[in-house]
């Protein structure tokens, strides 16, 4: 199946010298969940930007359902829901003119039925008559959401979503944004929470300066990328790795009482059997052991770090 | 074309006159009122008549104009530079409209106002003076094309300005003095000659001369002329909103 969004070597300079982005391709499945993940001043923000029109573009091509987002703007974005990470609202509209409001903006018929499905998704519809100005800051995020669905989009784009949105509301957008996959709209959103990524995408790309890092299947990335460390809490303070134990990939930590063993899951043989004889043969004894899967925020600050 | 797109553009800047009706349409209303008082009544039962018109009556076009140049630039700056401001100009800028829409949407929103606003002041005038209009049919034309001209110059306005203070910057320092200069309360025919040739730079002269025409039958200049210069700065601030979306000045990153 040809891909929903297609971006070939897109550059964005500002100035002479200052590269936002440095020749994006990417390409984002229909149906999926896309996370970007990257720092702060990445280029998360821009990028999308590009795709929806607000950023022009410096060099590269982009298509959005097989329409170029310059030349045929109007295919492509009619495509688009675009909710982006500040909150920016009328306040003195009230919910349903706002929706409304948002529907017509992108040539859509009127279609109250659709309006009221989506407020009441967002759990919105007893505040379709307030004031935008009265609402929480969650409600005016939802509000913002349900603006980008007013015109069913088949590409949502969620800029930091949760982004200071407490711990139960942020469950409750992850639900809305399954929820809303499971109906067909390929979503794509950029955090810096790597839970929230972990938790929600199926794919993950990884920006950082202006460069998409690397892309892949979350699951394929854990595994790929995971390391498993053992931690040994050891009876004796050592001062040095003794030169026995050389051939393992040992560091010392805790002032010398501690051993951390780091291997990789994938590879046939952890070495592990092979450690604690060589650990027994150099009179080496431990109180007590645990073992930590790297997570993919790990996985992300070494990646980041690499490429600084 | 996307019609809906600029229907809702549309109807949401009406939405917001209607919900500052006091600021938007009784202020003017009142404001003008007071010209008629002071200038109409007060000093100008002691004014001789102009060209055959008495003065309470002369200065009804270029009261009328007054309030269209100001309330159309405020209110189009304003429009166009709210969004922008508290930032939800992101969703016109992603929506699938073309430039020619959104123009469509808030200056035809600013203008439709500004016209109700000539309309309202007109008729109010009518209360205090005696009005004739001779040529309905271009007291119109007049009406709506220098709304719209100066929509879009508020427009304009809006999209450059960075502040608040940017948006009063060009209706206080420029068009409100122009205006005055213009021959709102006098014709440009009593001035010194040396003085009536600077009056011939100020466009609000043929923009208030064109329009007493119409209503009266007398003009500073030919109504030709103020005719084309009407469309000449229509067409001069159309050409430059085609270049601000062009390049997405101010617009777009």
């Amino acid at each position: 199946m040809s891909p929903i969004i297609s971006v070939s070597g897109l550059t964005k300079t500002y100035g002479s010298d200052f590269h936002a982005l440095r020749t994006i391709n990417l390409e984002i499945n229909r149906g999926e969940i896309f996370a970007l993940l990257g720092p702060n001043g990445a280029g998360k923000t821009t990028l999308i930007g590009i795709i929806c029109g607000i950023v022009n573009p410096s060099q590269g091509k982009i298509t959005v359902g097989g329409h170029d987002i310059i030349r045929d703007y109007r295919a492509a974005r009619s495509l688009i829901g675009l909710v982006p990470q500040e909150l920016a609202t009328d306040s003195f509209e009230t919910v349903w003119a706002t929706v409304s409001f948002s529907r017509g903006l992108f040539g859509k018929k009127a279609d109250p039925a659709h309006l009221e499905k989506v407020l009441k998704d967002l759990s919105l519809w007893d505040k379709k008559d307030s004031k935008i100005l009265t609402l929480s800051g969650g409600m005016k995020r939802r509000v913002m959401i349900a603006k980008a669905l007013a015109h069913e989009p088949s590409v949502l784009f969620l800029d930091e979503p949760t982004a200071g949105v407490d711990v139960e509301l942020r469950k409750d957008m992850w639900e809305m944004v399954r929820a809303l996959r499971a109906s067909g709209v390929t979503i794509v959103l950029t955090t810096h929470y790597i839970e929230e990524a972990e938790e929600m995408a199926d794919r993950i790309g990884v920006i950082n300066k202006g460069e998409i890092v690397l892309v892949e299947q979350k699951a394929e990335l854990m595994r790929k990328l995971g390391r498993k460390q053992m931690t040994l809490h050891l009876k004796t303070k050592l001062d040095m790795i003794p030169a026995a134990l050389a051939a393992h990939n040992l560091t010392l930590a805790d002032q010398g009482r501690e051993l951390i063993y780091t291997y990789d899951t994938q590879s046939g043989r952890t070495g592990i059997t092979a450690l604690l004889d060589d650990l027994g043969a150099a009179g080496i004894s431990f109180n007590d052991l645990h073992t930590t899967q790297s997570s993919l925020e790990d996985i992300f600050v070494d990646l980041v770090r690499q490429r600084s | 074309m996307n019609w809906r797109a600029a229907a809702a553009i549309y109807k949401f800047e009406m939405a917001r006159t209607g919900r500052t009706l006091l600021q938007s349409i009784v202020s003017p209303v009142i404001s003008t009122s007071l010209y008629f008082v002071v200038f109409g009544a007060a000093i100008g039962s002691r004014i001789t008549e102009i060209e055959g018109v008495n003065y309470g009556a002369f200065i009804v076009p270029g009261l009328i104009m007054l309030t269209l140049l100001t309330q159309s630039t405020a209110n189009a700056s304003f429009g166009i530079y709210f969004p922008k401001f508290v930032g939800t100009i992101y969703e016109i800028l992603s929506a699938p409209i073309s430039p020619m829409e959104i123009v469509v949407g808030y200056v035809g929103a600013a203008a439709s106002k500004s016209i109700i606003l000539g309309l309202i002041i007109l008729a109010t005038a009518g209360f205090f003076v005696p009005l004739q209009i001779l040529h309905p049919f271009w007291m119109i034309a007049f009406l709506v094309l220098t709304a719209v001209t100066f929509s879009l110059l508020g427009f304009i306005i809006g999209i450059w300005a960075d502040g608040f203070e940017q948006l009063q910057f060009i209706p206080l320092l420029i068009i409100t003095p122009l205006t005055f200069l213009g021959g709102t309360f006098y014709s440009v025919n009593v001035l010194s000659p040396v003085w009536q040739t600077i009056a011939l730079f100020n466009p609000i002269v043929y923009l208030v001369s064109g329009f007493r025409w119409s209503f009266y039958g007398i003009a500073d200049v030919g109504v030709g002329v103020s005719l084309g210069m009407t469309l000449l700065f229509l067409f001069t601030c159309l050409g430059v909103v085609w270049w601000i979306f062009h390049t997405g000045y101010r617009l777009k990153r």
